[in-house]
């Protein structure tokens, strides 16, 4: 636990000194900002007075899709560089088990993004203040708690493919490509295909968050499964740089 | 400390380390020499828990490298060969996260005290992507260094290194190989001769010679070698200097240049400076010869394969 908490540390800091990370948060938190102050202009300029208040997921359903170009750049660098610049022999012969490693450069992206889901509270405390009688409890805790899973997810997809390469921007658009098939493509088979569809709506992310999660309904499946995935990533990421020592 | 016992490794179809067996005990110096792709790096590699050998068995302090990495690592100091280090951050915040990975307790204490033994103190505030070479080599030492290491295994740790600072590594490396075992790598002879108690001559994945650097020199020359320079011609003087008793050989190099070789052990300098002078002419120089490495690698492949060809 020490280990992984010392690595992640040190990933945490190294964002806030590399402009790349700076500039993926102000995308992020412009984008979902520029929506939400669209919505607000929206219901205030409703000539017959007031309409259907907006919700959180009006900022939490924005987050996970800017999500999917915004992870792979988040985590590119974390292992593929360690392997170009060849510190990754430090890590290696360091009393740091691979895991640990893995875990520990999971961890640190996904503090920031817990960073940046952090300021974006401002929205929802905006939006409180705005509308009465303040907004939905239960979806403002249910859509915040999808967000951070689907953060979790996304971010060791995108550790997972960093281990496996040296040149980060193969795992930037490896990351992507995936991301991109995880949250956008998948659903498309499970309408074509009469049978063994399921699969593929088991497998969509996209729907386990938007027709679940940012609506407000806390299922333990779509938990089990955000969960499973990050599990997942970490352990293929883990092997993968096992295996590096095998070479 | 260190146990190497029939150490194999194989790189897809090429074999970078063909059983390969040695010891190293506490308070040793132990060299590796050898050309490059040797097998050194990989030997260095196994023993620091980089990686598994493909066969045979290696243990440092006691404890297996493939079964008890963790404990191997945490008693064991590494620099590897290219001397990696995250240029992104401070020489202090970089010891101080490689001393939080090794838990050591007052961790900023611990990196000081190492920054000042390896003469860095004075850069501690400063981006190591902004480092010399040679700085970047000290840093690489100070990592090794932070714990104290019982085992350290230091690949090539002189080279790139100005003059002075070489001085100043060597320094490091004996203080520390007084209590500790330490292996090195080098290709360069002089460097084993200086700084190891004993030398490991690897070759092609073998280990073709093993003794004290002293012995290791004799035994492969079977003969000393000197040179001599004179003003003018010195021609003449080849027949002179040939009776001096325990000379074996001469021959003339270039104008006023001759080498002579004589029996080990005998000390024939002030026999061949009297024949000089009484010959008539000045001498202007007179030194042994050591042997470079490149002799005495052509000296063991060769007999290497003339042992093949029996």
């Amino acid at each position: 636990m020490r280990n992984i908490w010392t690595i992640a540390k040190r990933e945490y800091k190294i964002y806030f000194s590399s402009p790349l990370a700076y500039i993926v948060m102000l995308i992020i938190l412009s984008v979902v900002g520029a929506i939400f102050a669209l919505n607000i202009i929206n219901l205030t300029s409703n000539p017959f007075g007031m309409g259907q208040a907006p919700d959180v997921s009006i900022v939490t359903g924005p987050m996970a899709f800017m999500l999917v170009f915004s992870a792979p750049a988040l985590t590119m660098r974390l292992l593929a560089d360690e392997q170009r610049m060849g510190t990754l022999e430090l890590m290696l012969t360091a009393p740091v088990r691979d895991w640990e490693l893995v875990v520990g450069k999971w961890f640190g992206s996904f503090l920031f993004v817990l960073t940046t889901i952090g300021i974006s509270l401002i929205f929802p405390f905006a939006l409180n203040s705005m509308v009465t009688p303040g907004i939905d409890q239960q979806l403002m805790l249910s859509s915040y708690l999808g967000i951070i899973l689907v953060a979790a997810a996304f971010l060791a997809i995108g550790v997972s493919i960093s281990a496996m390469f040296s040149n980060q921007f193969s795992a930037f658009f490896l990351t992507m490509g995936l991301l991109v098939i995880l949250w956008f493509l998948i659903g498309i088979p499970a309408q074509i295909f009469f049978t063994g569809g399921e699969i593929f709506d088991y497998l969509n992310m996209n729907s386990r968050f938007y027709n679940s999660l940012n609506q407000g309904i806390i299922n333990l499946s779509d938990i089990v499964y955000f969960l499973s995935i990050t599990a997942l990533g970490l352990f293929i990421g883990s092997a993968a740089i096992e295996t590096r020592r095998w070479r | 400390m260190i146990r190497v016992s029939g150490l194999t490794k194989d790189y897809g179809a090429r074999r970078a380390v063909n059983d390969i067996t040695f010891e190293a005990e506490q308070g040793e110096i132990l060299g590796f020499l050898g050309p490059n792709g040797a097998g050194k790096t990989t030997t260095m590699r196994i023993l620091a828990g980089y990686m598994p050998p493909t066969e045979g068995e290696a243990s440092v302090a006691g404890y297996d490298v493939v079964t008890e990495s963790i404990e191997v690592r945490r008693r064991v100091g590494y620099l590897p060969e290219t001397v990696p280090l995250y240029t992104d951050m401070t020489v202090f915040d970089y010891l101080k996260f490689m001393a939080d990975l090794r838990h050591l307790p007052n961790g900023e204490d611990r990196v000081d005290e190492t920054l000042e033994l390896v003469g860095m103190e004075d850069r501690a505030e400063g981006y190591i992507g902004n480092l010399s070479k040679g700085m970047r080599q000290r840093v690489g030492l100070a990592q090794a260094l932070l714990h104290r290491p019982e085992v350290l295994i230091l690949d090539e740790p002189t080279i790139g290194l100005d003059p002075s600072q070489v001085v100043d590594v060597r320094k490091i490396i004996r203080e520390i190989g007084k209590e500790r075992t330490v292996l090195l790598s080098t290709h360069i002879l002089s460097e084993a001769q200086q700084i190891c108690d004993r030398v490991l001559i690897i070759n092609k994945g073998h280990i073709v010679a093993e003794d004290t650097p002293a012995n290791l020199q004799a035994s492969l020359i079977g003969s000393e070698r000197g040179m001599l320079r004179v003003r003018g011609e010195a021609d003449d003087l080849i027949e002179a200097i040939n009776k001096v008793k325990g000379i074996t050989h001469v021959q003339p190099k270039e104008e006023g240049v001759l080498e002579f070789q004589f029996a080990p052990g005998q000390d024939v300098r002030a026999e061949v400076a009297r024949t000089t002078m009484q010959a008539g002419y000045d001498l202007l120089e007179m030194r042994p010869i050591g042997m470079s490495l490149e002799d005495i690698f052509l000296q063991l492949t060769r007999e290497e394969n003339a042992d093949m060809e029996l």
